[in-house]
């Protein structure tokens, strides 16, 4: 072979490499350019989600191509649920968003206008297909024999919860104590205030988040008690063994919904939209509503779930964040400057 | 046999205080860099080697351990031509703005890589002008590969550059001048001359930027979007097993990126006690 081929085949060898590099770039940046043949589905959740979707989606893609529909990819994200949806308003391509609270998501149709204002009222229960609540986590065996809100600000009774200034969770807390309070006390807001305050001089530590403060329970093995999401509870119990905590479960507590949607603005075709509309309503089905309750959370349609997990989620009264005139109107009356937490915790 | 010399005592102070020294200093190289690992590997193994094992065989697992060796094998070589030209410059060549030019190498030293990652959204976000036609255009920069690249090659850039320099300034230009002169090509004068006397110092700031490369964790985390098995990379995937409270998952991924460092480092000290004589001649810090 005589040698100018060879010096010559050198930069051409090197334009293949970058042709290839290019390709390999191409393939995963244009996701649309797959989109005719095959329906994806980005489904941008919170992160306790991670194992009920893995099994929904699962079953969802088997029921769309029983149902006779094409090819469905169902893509996953997780992460914290205000960080995911600022990802979707810089322009992560959700086409549907599973997140914890309705505050993120109306952040997203307000800030992009990709989803209509009215979007909660498109899928049915406020388009929050599963539910939770406020429990207590206690040690094994309830040594300190807590059944309900008063017990909590007994003289010996540590409580764990964050602070309800930095985390989501700890707001949810709050107020189910205020709830109880309230009812307990006949509508008195002053002896609600009380209470609160007691509870508060039982908090050793506000830790600024709930993981936080479910480490610091779990374990550096403080407190007597660790105010949680139920969802998040059967999950420490899980990872702990079913040894280490017991679930207590109040008279009054919190209905939190954490909602579903499409993100209107993100789908690109027809068959998008249809498979992520379906993709959402299917989560009412009575199979995926089994799988949302072997996942920890309550749910509406319980016809196919076996009784003894049924069994795991005693009845309680909860109550809507609407009674407390919805996040727009709790968040300044209860956790701005100066609001009733401030006033409560200074004055311990 | 003259070299033998008795050993001259460099402290005067008793052995006392220097055996206490140098327990205070081994025990806060063993709380601070042996423990925690020794924690990873025990949480990892907690439930067993299979059990480890098996969470690294979940497709998410593999998925972050491909993207993860895919970045680095993208970013480092890309990292070290730059260095190796930057180093270059900057020692070789006296112009305008030189001090300027290095402190934009030392640049993502001083940035967080929250803030970093920041950027990248800005830039490319769909709020900005640019990240809308790009986004119109089917080119998806942040929350996908393109985003994660960037990042890394952002805050794993001064690594190589930085390792060179000294050693290129150190040497001088004269060899480099005396194989010009004898006719040798630019290029033949790099290969024969230049990389044989930078070659530890390169492996050096490779080994370096390829450790933080596959370890970056703020920068990547606030372009990746965070989809599973797509645009999750190690570090990302750890901190949501975490979150997720599977621990021996999450552990046997961290105690996996930590093998990764941990293989860099043997390979670079293997390589250093095989070729310790010529390391001894040609590296001088």
């Amino acid at each position: 072979m005589p040698r100018s081929q060879t010096t010559a085949g050198t930069p051409f060898h090197r334009r293949a490499i970058l042709a290839l590099i290019a390709a390999g770039l191409a393939a995963t940046t244009a996701p649309g350019a797959r989109a005719q043949e095959e329906v994806q589905i980005l489904n941008v959740s919170y992160d306790p989600t991670r194992e009920f979707y893995r099994e929904y989606n699962a079953w969802f893609a088997d029921w769309w191509q029983a149902e006779g529909n094409g090819r469905l990819t169902l893509r996953q994200s997780h992460g914290g649920s205000g960080g995911q949806a600022r990802a979707v308003i810089d322009g992560l391509e959700a086409s549907v968003v599973t997140l914890a609270l309705s505050a993120d998501i109306d952040a997203i149709a307000t800030r992009t206008g990709k989803i209509p204002e009215d979007w909660q009222s498109r899928l049915a229960h406020n388009s929050a297909p599963y539910t939770s609540t406020i429990v207590f986590l206690v040690r094994d065996g309830n040594p300190k024999g807590i059944t309900d809100w008063g017990d909590l600000v007994a003289e010996d009774v540590e409580v764990i919860t964050p602070n309800p200034k930095t985390s989501g969770g700890a707001r949810w807390n709050f107020l189910a104590a205020w709830a109880w309070a309230l009812d307990a006390y006949g509508g008195d807001e002053a002896q609600a205030r009380d209470y609160m305050a007691q509870l508060f001089a039982n908090v050793p530590v506000l830790d600024t988040g709930a993981r936080g403060a479910t480490n610091t329970f779990a374990q550096r093995g403080l407190g007597d008690v660790l105010l949680a999401w139920e969802n998040e509870a059967f999950l420490a119990l899980e990872e702990q063994g079913e040894n280490a905590f017991d679930i207590v479960v109040p008279s009054i507590s919190m209905l939190a919904e954490p909602p579903v949607t499409v993100v209107d603005g993100n789908i690109t075709s027809n068959a998008q939209r249809e498979a992520a509309f379906a993709y959402l309503r299917q989560l009412y089905s009575p199979e995926a509503q089994a799988l949302a309750v072997r996942h920890h959370y309550r749910a509406w349609d319980t016809s196919k779930v076996p009784q003894d997990e049924l069994d795991r989620f005693p009845q309680l009264t909860r109550i809507s964040i609407d009674e407390f005139g919805g996040w727009a109107e709790a968040q300044p009356r209860f956790f701005g400057d100066g609001g009733i937490f401030d006033q409560i915790y200074e004055g311990r | 046999m003259s070299d033998v010399v008795h050993p001259v005592p460099v402290t005067t102070e008793p052995r006392g205080v220097r055996f206490l020294v140098i327990l205070l200093v081994l025990s806060l190289v063993a709380v601070l860099l042996l423990a925690p690992l020794a924690a990873v590997f025990s949480e990892a193994l907690a439930d067993g080697l299979p059990a480890a094992l098996q969470a690294l065989a979940q497709p998410d697992a593999r998925s972050a351990i491909g993207l993860t060796l895919l970045v680095a094998v993208i970013t480092v070589p890309l990292n070290a031509a730059v260095g190796i030209a930057a180093a270059w410059a900057i020692a070789r060549f006296d112009f305008r703005g030189k001090a300027f030019l290095v402190t934009l190498i030392d640049l993502p030293f001083s940035v967080s890589p929250v803030v970093a990652g920041l950027a990248l959204v800005l830039l490319f976000g769909s709020n900005s002008t640019l990240g809308g036609w790009l986004i119109t255009h089917d080119m998806r920069i942040v929350f996908a590969l393109p985003g994660i690249i960037l990042a890394t090659l952002f805050v794993t850039f001064p690594f190589v550059a930085r390792e060179l320099i000294p050693v290129m300034i150190e040497q001088g230009r004269a060899e480099e001048e005396a194989a010009l002169t004898l006719g040798a090509s630019g290029w033949r004068a790099f290969r024969t001359v230049t990389l044989p006397n930078i070659r530890w110092a390169l492996l050096y700031g490779v080994l370096l930027c390829n450790a933080r490369a596959m370890g970056e964790f703020g920068a990547v985390a606030v372009v990746s979007g965070k989809i599973r098995g797509e645009t999750t990379t190690m570090p990302i995937m750890v901190e949501m097993l975490y979150n997720e409270y599977l621990a021996t998952a999450a552990f046997s991924l961290a105690a996996a990126l930590a093998l990764l460092a941990l293989v860099t480092l043997a390979l670079k000290s293997l390589l250093e006690w095989r070729h310790a004589d010529l390391l001894a001649a040609t590296r001088r810090h």
